[in-house]
Order: structure tokens, then sequence, then C-alpha cells
């Protein structure tokens, strides 16, 4: 008995140390610049977190080893939060002390998380990076200090995808009928209303029709399709709705070359498992894929020549996912870069700088250039009233082996569609009760 | 030796009928409830209020919520978190839309809308049990899901149906740190928790333990089954929206219809049944071993792994954490099938032998 108890006591005094341990944070570094990284290398959609935050990854090694940003080197953690809004929320507070002092921006790859830190970042003066999704009315950075929408939205993709259907016909639209097909959450909501509002001005009708998640089985919605006989469908799939919609298409006898998927129905993971059928298959991005990019090429030669590159499976290198996450990465840094020129060279950078940096960026082709990423992303300007920055998509098909790109960049439009997003911030800043920020006068400052 | 309850001789009516009728067990709470409110706000972390304590409290009311009806009332269900659902869209509804709203009275008007809901989705109870009741209870999980996305006007004609949730102020003073707002949530949920622990002991609550152990026996002695079935349910659903409102409000701020998924329900129905069915401090201690067990593994995982000096990447750890979880899961239900709260009880029975067993 004696003897048990003695035992007990050792294994319990043995689990206390392990639980002090865990629970205080390692030490780091004092003066590099953090990045967290709440990543999802597991669950329902590991293979393309594995993708994006392997380029992710890669390029911040690729920075280290080129000497860091300007003498500071980075620094990151991942976490696991497996695409669920809570477990991204207990990363975020476990990493956020450590990041406090000179975060990088956060990137999440999930809109559910970032809506739930949009008003914790602002309270901890984290920025909040959301490229591609997330909350699309932080366009509106006088309600949205700290999130960053970058380089586009949904809504603007929208338009964006309009505007080349619109070319392609001769320039207009007049009497023409588009389904828009999309996944039945929030993702596949929000175009909506741009969709709506181009249907309105161009005079094309619009026909809406839902898929339940996750939508591997679309026989009604394509029957339907087919009754209605429309132009062309644009599609908001998300993981295995992509591929369904795309075979089913075929059986139904649908041109898949009048179908346009939305950039995250673009990726090679969602057009191989349909095999021919993808064929003509186009859809939207806001990168290119391809390892042929010079910046890709040398991640490739220094990061994995040195055995230091993240991709377990190194045929993701070059992927479309992989490349939005080497993307992601080189906006991040440079945000750092602008506000280095401002708060002092060679020096790591506190939230509220780096927020300026990515208020404040300006990415020219020139600097493209020189990074080896000509091509790779659009030129990014942001501002105080717009933290999207460019709002510009290429349209890609596929020719059944790679991703071909068929129009330059093409932005949105801008005019009819921001309006809708300031509406949005109005409100939302009505409801939460803050006082935007007056960026004219901001601007006037400077 | 110090746990005994030899020379407390009950006196009164009331002695007898207390919660913790032995002295010990009176002095054991009261230090824990010292701990809650004084000692965990002065030296508790911001990362133990915002990831940890909060998610455990609301998640525990949830636990309550269902064991009240699947523990108490013998009715499986498989709607909570459509029911946490409806209390949080609902509290948003009445914050957002009816101004000067006082935000206890939404919390409470989430918890009755969400009561409503539940008797709705529980009239099947009164024709079926068992499996085809949790089936007909699924039809709750998924309606009500899709219900909230459908309408737009249910989330504030946000485009993408997604609400954010205004901040807290109560008589003039804002919940804005994480010390203050887990006070709150302590203090609403220690006050359910009590309301539910005496509604268990009184008639309604052994009304609803005679239909779980038998109905044709219960309906025989005069128990009214559909009332007692109904009110099973609209008090779970009760508990239910109110965490629901709490989860939006207090923990997330910003909730999406998708957040309150199938998984989620099958999450409160694992805490209740590794935390004890049937029992009020069950719901505490399943609640705390699903939520934390993950976070403990997902911190101490990588910090074993390189002491140990194994090549773990990030995904590996996932997995493992995964594995350990579901292999201690079945332990414990091997070990004691009625949970976490039975092993407390039985700790309880042996502490007052201790240390002269014959």
């Amino acid at each position: 008995m004696f003897q048990k108890s003695k035992q007990f006591a050792v294994a319990i005094a043995a689990s206390a140390a392990c639980l002090a341990g865990a629970f205080s944070a390692p030490a780091q570094a004092a003066d590099d610049q953090y990045f967290m990284l709440p990543d999802y290398r597991v669950g329902p959609y590991g293979a393309n977190g594995q993708a994006f935050y392997g380029g992710f990854i890669d390029y911040l090694t690729y920075v280290n080893m080129k000497g860091g940003i300007d003498g500071v080197k980075v620094a990151w953690d991942e976490c696991e939060t497996e695409y669920n809004n809570a477990k991204g929320v207990e990363c975020y507070e476990r990493l956020k002390d450590k990041a406090k002092k000179f975060p990088g921006p956060i990137h999440t790859m999930s809109t559910g998380i970032s809506y739930a830190l949009v008003d914790k970042t602002v309270a901890d003066h984290l920025p909040l990076a959301m490229m591609g999704y997330g909350l699309t009315m932080a366009v509106d950075g006088s309600v949205f200090p700290y999130a960053f929408p970058l380089v586009t939205t949904y809504q603007m993709q929208a338009s964006a995808i309009i505007k080349f259907l619109k070319d392609k016909n001769g320039g207009s639209l007049a009497g023409k009928k588009i389904v828009f097909l999309y996944h039945d959450s929030a993702y596949g909501k929000e175009p909506i209303i741009a969709l709506e509002a181009e249907s309105r001005l161009n005079k094309f009708e619009l026909v809406q029709i839902p898929v339940a998640h996750p939508g591997n089985e679309q026989g009604a919605q394509w029957q339907r399709i087919r009754q209605e006989k429309p132009d062309y469908v644009i599609m908001w799939g998300w993981g295995v709705m992509n591929m369904t919609a795309i075979k089913t298409a075929q059986k139904m006898g649908f041109p898949r070359d009048h179908m346009i998927g939305s950039w995250w129905a673009g990726s090679e993971e969602d057009v191989i498992p349909a095999g021919e059928a993808a064929k003509g298959y186009m859809s939207a991005t806001w990168n290119v894929s391809g390892a042929g990019v010079p910046l890709i090429a040398d991640i490739e030669k220094t990061v994995y020549g040195a055995g230091k590159g993240n991709l377990s499976d190194k045929a993701k290198l070059g992927t479309i996912l992989y490349n939005r996450g080497v993307s992601a990465a080189v906006l991040s840094v440079e945000a750092i870069r602008t506000a280095q020129a401002k708060f002092g060279k060679g020096k790591p950078m506190n939230g509220e700088q780096v927020r300026w940096g990515l208020e404040n960026l300006n990415l020219t082709d020139a600097r493209l250039k020189v990074l080896g990423a000509t091509g790779l992303l659009p030129e990014v300007k942001t501002s105080c009233d717009n933290h999207e920055g460019s709002g510009k998509v290429k349209i890609q098909q596929w020719d059944g082996a790679k991703w071909v790109l068929v129009s330059d960049w093409i932005e949105g439009n801008k005019a009819l569609i921001h309006p809708l997003f300031q509406a949005d911030a109005k409100k939302y800043a009505k409801e939460k009760g803050i006082t935007p920020r007056d960026c004219a006068a901001e601007a006037k400052k400077k | 030796m110090f746990y005994r309850e030899t020379g407390q001789f009950k006196t009164t009516y009331a002695a007898d009928q207390q919660i913790f009728p032995i002295r010990q067990d009176r002095i054991g709470m009261l230090l824990l409830l010292a701990v809650a409110f004084v000692g965990i706000p002065l030296f508790a972390s911001e990362y133990w209020f915002t990831a940890i304590l909060l998610p455990f409290l609301i998640f525990a009311l949830a636990a309550l919520g269902l064991n009240i009806l699947t523990g108490y009332a013998g009715q499986l269900s498989l709607g909570s978190a459509a029911f946490m659902a409806v209390g949080a869209y609902a509290a948003y509804n009445f914050q957002v839309r009816i101004d000067g709203m006082p935000v206890l009275v939404s919390f409470l008007l989430a918890g009755l809308t969400a009561a409503a809901v539940g008797i709705l989705f529980g009239l099947p109870s009164l024709r079926i049990k068992g499996f085809y009741l949790a089936v007909a209870t699924l039809a709750a999980q998924f309606f009500i899901v899709w219900c909230l996305t459908k309408f737009p006007y249910l989330s504030n004609d946000s485009s993408s149906g997604v609400i954010s949730l205004p901040g807290i102020t109560i008589l003039g003073f804002a919940f804005d740190t994480p010390r203050s707002t887990y006070l709150l949530v302590l203090t609403l949920v220690l006050l359910l928790a009590l309301a539910a622990k005496n509604l268990v002991r009184s008639t309604t609550g052994r009304a609803w333990m005679a239909v779980r152990d038998m109905d044709v026996a219960a309906e025989v002695i005069g128990i009214r089954l559909m009332h007692t079935k109904l009110l099973a349910f609209a008090v779970s659903s009760f508990y239910c929206g109110v965490a629901g409102a709490l989860y939006a409000f207090c923990y997330l701020g910003s909730v999406e219809p998708d957040g309150f998924s199938l998984d989620m329900s099958f999450k409160i129905l694992f805490m209740i049944i590794v935390g004890g069915v049937g029992s009020i401090l069950g719901s505490f201690l399943g609640a705390a071993f699903i939520l934390l067990l993950p976070i403990f593994l997902d911190i101490s995982l990588p910090a074993a792994a390189s002491m140990l000096h194994l090549p773990f990447d990030n995904a590996t750890v996932s997995h493992i954490q995964l594995m350990v979880f579901g292999a201690l899961i079945m332990f414990f239900l091997v070990v004691e099938p009625h949970g976490l709260a039975r092993l407390w009880q039985i700790a309880k029975e042996k502490l007052r032998l201790w240390p002269f067993p014959h």
C-alpha cells in the first residue's frame, strides 16, 4: 500500500512538472521578427494547408538564408488548428504573448478563424492578413485598422470574372444567362451581392443554385442547369464539390470551357481527380502556378538544395497553393520592409509598425522583378481606405496536364464593389460601436 | 481519517436535505469557489482565461443541458449544437434589433427561444425512443443550421451569414477584459448549475428519472409523460441556448451557422458519456476532459518529442494526439463505464475508510 502510494506521488509530481514545463512559453531570440502560424496539416483540408504553409515557411527559410529582412532574422511557430475555429482561437491565445513584441502578419487560411480574430487582433495590436478569404468588408481600413484582406476579395473576383466574360462576348453580356453555382456557406454566399449588382449593371440574368456541403452529389443542381440552358456557369466550390461539379457537367453535356471557378476551385487538387472531364475548365487565380517562376526555382535550389525544405512531398512545389503560400509570405515580408524603411532599417518592427507597413505597401512590378516574382502575383498598393490593394486576378484554363493562363491581370469593377464594402463596414461599426478613423485627414497629414 | 462524517448529526430536515450533507464537502466546495472567484482571477494569464477557462465553463453548461435531457430524463439527443446555435443567433437578434436591450435579458430570451425550439423538436419523443429519437433530433441539427444559412434575416442580412457580436455592458460596466468576462461567465454557469442541481433533486427531477428508468411504470404511478418529456427538452434546450449565447458573446465573438456542426453535438455527447451520464459534476469533469486533454497533448507532445530527439513534425504530432486521445477515452470507458463522476464517488468512499479499510 505504502509502496503504491509512493509511486503514485512520484507519478503525480512528474506529470505536474511536465505540465508546468509545457505551459511556460519556450524561449525565443529577442530580436527576431516572429510569425505565428495557426496552420492546418491534418483534417479535411489538411492537403491544402500543407501546400500553402509549406510555401510560406519555405519562403521564410529562404529569407533567413539570404540574411534576413535587412539583417533581422525571422522566427516562427506552427500551431495546428485543423481548420477549427475554437482551436484557431486557442492557438492564437497561446502564441500571442510571444508575438506581441515583433509580430509578422498572421495568416490563418480560414475565414472562420479570421472572423474570430478580427476584434482580438485590434485589442492586441497584431496585424491580421486574409489573402483572398476572410472578412471582405475589412477592405475599409477606417473601421478595420488591423485587418487586411490583401490582393483581392470574393466580390472583386466575381466582378473580374464578369469582366472577363464581357470581354469575351464583345463587351456586352446583355440578355445572357449566367448560373451561379455555390457552396451553401458563408464562403459561397459572399459574392452574391456583387454578382447581383453586376447583373443589374450589365443586364444579364443571374440564376443562383446552392449546393449543400460537402457537395458530392449534384444531380439535381445540374438537371436544373440543363433546363436553364445558361451561357456560363460561375462556380464557388470547395473541396470535393469541385471535381463532382466538373464530372457532373460532363455527364450532363455542359461544356466545361463555359465554366469558371473561384480561386478555391482552381487548384491541381480540384481538376486532376476529375480526369479528362476537367479539360477546358477555367478558374480565377491571384497567383500563377508552376515551378518556372524565378523565385520558386531559386527556393527549390537554395532551400531544398540545403535540405531545409518544409514539404515532405516535393511534388507540391510549384502548385497553385504552394505558390500562394510563397506569395503570402512575400507580401508579409515586403510589408515589414516597408515599415523598416520608415521606422528604422535593420530593426525588428512592432505590431503598430508592421500594421503601418501593410497599410502603406507599394509592391510594384519593378520590386517584384527584383524578388524574382514577376507575374507570380499582381502589383499591390494599399492605403487607409483600401486594404485590398489590388483586386486583380488572372483567368487560367486546365489543358489536361497543367494550368494555362488565358488572360492578363483583370481588375474587378472597383467603383461598383467597394461602396458595398463601405456600406457593410459602416453597419458593422455601428453595431460594434467603433468610431471609424478619418482616412482623408490621415492622408493629408502625410 | 479526515474525510469522515462521524459526529455530524442532522437535527433538522433542512440539514438533512442540503446539497452537501458532509461538512468536509462543504469546506471543499467553499475552497473551490474561493479559488475560482479569487485565486484564478488573481493569478491566471490571459491565455488561461480565453483559451481554457471560458470554453471549459461554456461547454460544461452545454453538457449540463444535455445531461438533464439524456442523463436524467433518458432521451438521447444529437441536437445540442443546434440548440446552442439557436441561442447564439437569438441573443444576437435581440441585442441588435432592440435598442437598449440589456445583455442578460437577451441571454435569458435566447434561452427561452431555444427552449421553444427544443419543445418543437422534442415532440417526436412522445412516440419514439432510444436510437430512433436520436435520429429525429439529428433532424434538428441539420434543419436549424440550414435555416440559419438560408434566411438572411436571422443574421441581420450579413452577406456571408457570419454574425459578429457586440461587446457586453451591464449597468454601465463593460466586460471587455478576459478576467471580467470569465467572472461573468463563471457566475452565470454557477447559478445555472445550482438551479439544475436543485431541479434534479425536486419532484420534477424524480419524475424525469422515473421516465428514464421505465416510462410505462412512470405513467402508471401518475406521471404525465408528455409534460415530463417536453419539460426535459425545454430545460435542456434552455441550458444549451444560454451556453450558445455565451459561446458567441463571451468566447468567440463571431460565429457562423456551420460552426455549430454535428461534430460539436457529438463532442457534447462525449463529454457527458466520459464525465458521467446523470450527474451534474460529471458534466464539468467531462467538459474538462474532452476540451483540455487535446490542448495538453498538443502542448506537451512536441516538448516531449524534442526532449527525446524524435523527428516529429506538426502533422505527426496531431495524428499522435488524436490516437492518444481516443485511447484514453476507451481506457476510461473500460475502467469505469459510468464516467469520471463515478470514479470521484468511488474515491470518496475509499477515502472514508482510509487508512483503516477493515
